[in-house]
């Protein structure tokens, strides 16, 4: 079976199906969290994406980065946004899922966004990108991403971890509220 | 077709062209936050093809997309907990109740 597909297939094609499948899981995602009119069913895509944007990362050979995202979107924000949908559910469906296809504005924001995803099409095929290094990165070992945040970046790790408390106590403060005195 | 790193940037463009377009017409706050967390992910994506395609002897690439990994997590935690202070005040979750801060 591994012959019959290393016959068939070469392995930029392969790499090339793959791609392909994940880029489409990634935009068909992205497309139902803004076009469907159930805020629950755009929280569900919007899993779809996150876990097709880390299997893009696995594919790069980003391990690391493609479990952090697991771990963080797909796992942990994605909890959290169907925590945060479940408690303020009205009962009222136009006012949790306020989207209005009738609008004219709306078609400006459409055509304003494809002109601009348009120019970035011409900018990123116009381009020619430079490179600094030698061919390509197969594989991040996780020991070179450790070696740069606790050496070069170690201010940058140390404020991420300030960030990552002051918001948990925030956020806790702002749900919970403040009894007053 | 062999995929480089312009194909990896195109997805991308594509991908933040769709949380743009969500942020501007979606009227529920929640729907914004999320299509703001499509608007990092593209991010990241650029900066991992970044990471193979031009930064290919160093891994700061990576570095930047976990720090913008934790930005978003710790932004998702302040931001749902305001949504849910102020619909316990509104009552509503939509885009326009979200004023209250005008004078």
């Amino acid at each position: 079976m591994g012959e019959l597909i290393q016959n068939l297939f070469t392995a930029d094609m392969l790499y090339a199906l793959v791609f392909t499948a994940l880029a489409a899981v990634i935009i068909l995602g992205a497309v139902g969290v803004v076009l469907l009119p159930n805020i629950i069913h755009n929280a569900y895509c919007l899993i779809l994406t996150f876990l097709g944007v880390a299997g893009l990362y696995l594919q790069t050979g980003a391990g690391f980065v493609g479990i952090v995202q697991i771990f963080v979107y797909a796992g942990a924000i994605s909890v959290l946004v169907i925590f945060a949908v479940m408690l303020v559910m009205d009962r009222e469906p136009k006012r949790t899922s306020p989207f209005i296809p009738k609008g004219k504005r709306n078609w400006w924001a459409a055509y304003g966004v494809i002109l601009f995803v348009a120019a970035m099409f011409l900018t990123i095929t116009k381009t020619v990108w430079p490179q600094f290094g030698s061919g390509l990165a197969e594989k991040t070992e996780v020991t070179q991403i450790a070696d740069l945040f606790l050496g070069e970046y170690v201010i940058a790790f140390e404020a991420a971890a300030i960030l990552l408390l002051v918001a948990v106590i925030g956020a806790i403060i702002l749900a919970k509220g403040v009894k007053d005195e | 077709m062999t995929i480089g790193l312009s194909q990896y940037l195109l997805v991308s463009s594509i991908l933040f062209g769709i949380g743009l377009l969500g942020i501007v017409i979606k009227r529920n706050v929640i729907a914004v936050l999320m299509c703001l967390e499509l608007l990092l992910n593209a991010v990241n994506i650029n900066f991992i093809a970044i990471s193979r395609y031009v930064l290919t002897d160093s891994a700061v690439a990576q570095v930047f997309a976990l720090l913008v990994i934790v930005v978003a997590a710790a932004e998702v935690a302040v931001g749902l907990s305001l949504i849910i202070a102020i619909y316990k005040k509104k009552r509503s979750i939509h885009i326009d109740d979200f004023n209250i801060l005008k004078g």
